[in-house]
């Protein structure tokens, strides 16, 4: 299948304040978010991107869409380069690469009733006449189960309950019919049960709506379910990417193995005693040198500290970066 | 397994909030035990009352919100008809409480160990500093926190790090039952699993009562015993965790369980429950969750169904539970 996305080796740092001492000695300290990430996204497809807070996921996600600038890096989306387009080229590449974020309501403004807000980046694009729009937006939203929807077209954000609010956030971000959707942790504020009915939702739309997803989560259960691929990062960095069957039988790096028996299974009869790494995520302020994992790793080597590991094909589409590999 | 004693019981206990549009009845005749070194999860989704039950215990309520019935006894007394004085030595002497967020329960300009000393003295002012400072040393260890964490402040310590502090606050003491209302929502994955882990030790070490309520079905399954399913102010259904997991009685249960993913299984499709919970100032006739349920009956929507023993030890409030079919 053709490659709609494709990231190659991102960087994101986010300088800090610094004292004039470290502007004039050129010593100024950054946040290395992202560091030399690359990964392409089939049509069609759904990419999960999975890892702990701080792992430069959501910056990775941003960038995708340049909603952040890359340091260094390029992105390409259909083969053009996103990273060098002008803002009018921007602009038309915004209506078909959307993304949603997490929590529903920061996302919305709470002056803007539903309707409103659904139609308004068709009138950003200019797309359609004022009856179109309408029409439009109202055979969205029962698409995405904000029905009845000419009764909820009125309704204003603090109106809605969470899983609906969530909904409308994914019928603006899908309103001017886009392929490409960045998913930033959608289902992450939701209640459990609003959580399965958004998964099912996002599942049905990228089926009847042909959409290619990158699906940003932290729970690696939820990415089993909803994904094709899955990557996982830390630190800035992609440890591990595979086919999800391929990942969740046969994990090869140690961070992907130690996050998936963190991950707590609702069942009593699955409890166990398990091998955690010990700490927590270090900051990306001064990552350690070599494998940022092996403060961690309870296999690292003198080794591991020396040099990164590349990302290396175990098996057919499947990466990993250890050197144990 | 062996009948061991009740400690904690709650009887009939009902909790209003009276707002402007009426009165929000957000736990309605609850009765619960905890027995002396049990682990019982209280589990539901936002609204159904869980966190307000847990506050209750502690006689925490805020005001407007007010106990309107029944009891709550804790080896025998009282609580709800103990003075302020009393109730200052039963929290955190007998009953102590962690909450979601350590960075609100911690004060940022303490630092660790001002914060353990404060509570130490608060409740035995006797108490020389230096063997003080030993209890405190001892609790570190056993929370496995480095002893120069102690002159640090909140800010400086990470996510994981804070629970711990938390915990160890809860337990100096040397309390007979914790409370813990989602303590683990605001950490990572490898975090919570690491978190899970000492508190199953700390169970042991203080021979603990434990009540954890949370969302979370895969970490009630990890730690809990017994299982308390909440929904819109009521307990649907009381069982042991296997039972719960295995064989669920109440529609409810059974929805919250098959709408999780589960990171062990192939699931095709989540099952999924349509609708919200019900609005708590006018909740329907009957059973609440009726509204809900895949399998409603005409007596559902007129008559609420008891929380009855439907087998020894498993209870669940559904009039279909006593049917053999």
């Amino acid at each position: 299948m053709a490659t709609l996305i494709r990231a190659r080796d991102l960087v994101k740092d986010f300088p800090l304040q610094g004292t004039i001492f470290d502007v004039f000695f050129r010593d100024r300290k950054a946040v290395h978010a992202v560091d030399g990430v690359s990964f392409s996204i089939a049509e069609g497809e759904v990419l999960g991107l999975a890892g702990e807070s701080g792992s430069g996921k959501s910056t990775t996600g941003r960038l995708l869409l340049r909603l952040q600038e890359p340091t260094s890096g390029s992105v390409e989306y259909r083969g053009r380069d996103v990273t060098s387009m002008s803002a009018r080229e921007l602009a038309a590449l915004r209506a078909r690469a959307q993304i949603v974020f997490q929590d529903p309501n920061s996302s919305l403004s709470p002056r803007m009733s539903v309707g409103q807000a659904i139609t308004h980046p068709l009138s950003i694009h200019r797309i359609g006449t004022p009856k179109d729009r309408k029409e439009r937006v109202l055979d969205l939203m029962e698409k995405v189960g904000l029905s009845p929807a000419e009764f909820l077209y009125h309704k204003y954000p603090h109106q809605l309950s969470g899983g609906q609010s969530q909904r409308v956030v994914i019928a603006r971000a899908l309103v001017t019919t886009p392929d490409f959707l960045v998913a930033d942790e959608p289902i992450a504020m939701a209640d459990v049960s609003v959580r399965a009915l958004i998964l099912q939702l996002m599942r049905q739309l990228k089926q009847d709506l042909g959409l290619t997803y990158l699906f940003i989560t932290h729970d690696l259960a939820t990415a089993k379910y909803l994904c094709d691929r899955v990557a996982v990062m830390y630190l800035g960095r992609i440890v591990e990417i595979a086919p999800r069957d391929e990942l969740f039988a046969r994990a090869h790096h140690p961070y992907t193995t130690a996050l998936l028996a963190a991950v707590p299974v609702p069942d009593p009869d699955a409890r166990r005693d398990k091998k955690l790494p010990t700490g927590e995520i270090p900051s990306a302020i001064d990552p350690p040198p070599g494998c940022h994992f092996h403060p961690r790793c309870p296999l690292a080597m003198p080794k591991c500290r020396e040099a990164r590991p590349p990302l290396r094909e175990v098996s057919p589409g499947h990466f990993s970066a250890c050197i144990l590999d | 397994m062996e009948r061991r004693e009740t400690i904690l019981s709650v009887r009939n206990i009902s909790i209003e909030y009276p707002i402007s549009i009426g009165v929000v009845k957000a736990v309605e005749d609850v009765s619960l035990t905890l027995d002396d070194g049990e682990a019982l999860g209280l589990v539901g989704e936002s609204g159904c009352g869980k966190s307000t039950l847990g506050l209750s215990l502690l006689k925490l309520l805020r005001p407007p919100g007010r106990v309107t019935g029944g009891q709550l006894l804790y080896r025998g007394t009282d609580i709800l008809g103990l003075g302020n004085h009393e109730l200052l030595s039963l929290r955190g002497r007998n009953i102590a409480m962690i909450f979601q967020n350590p960075l609100t329960s911690l004060n940022p300009l303490f630092t660790v160990r001002s914060h353990f000393l404060e509570t130490i003295h608060f409740h035995d002012p006797s108490m020389p500093t230096a063997r003080a400072t030993e209890a405190v040393e001892k609790m570190l260890a056993t929370l496995g926190i480095e002893r120069k964490r102690l002159t640090e402040y909140p800010h400086q310590l990470s996510g994981g790090m804070r629970q711990r502090i938390m915990i160890g606050l809860a337990l100096i003491m040397n309390p007979d039952i914790l409370i813990a209302d989602e303590p683990t929502t605001s950490l990572d994955v490898i975090v919570e699993a690491g978190f899970t882990q000492l508190l199953a030790d700390l169970r042991r070490l203080y021979r603990l009562s434990i009540i954890l309520i949370t969302h979370n079905l895969g970490l009630v399954a990890e730690i809990a015993d017994r299982i308390a399913v909440m929904y819109a102010g009521k307990l649907m259904e009381v069982a042991s965790a296997r039972e719960i997991f295995s064989r669920p009685l109440h529609p409810y249960t059974q929805g919250l369980i098959s709408c999780v993913p589960n990171i062990r299984l192939e699931q095709k499709e989540l099952v999924t429950m349509p609708g919200s919970p019900p609005n708590l100032a006018a909740p329907p006739a009957g059973c609440r969750f009726a509204p809900r349920c895949p399998k409603v009956m005409p007596i559902c929507r007129e008559k609420a169904p008891a929380l009855i023993e439907h087998e020894p030890g498993h209870s669940a409030a559904c009039w279909l539970s006593g049917r053999k079919d």
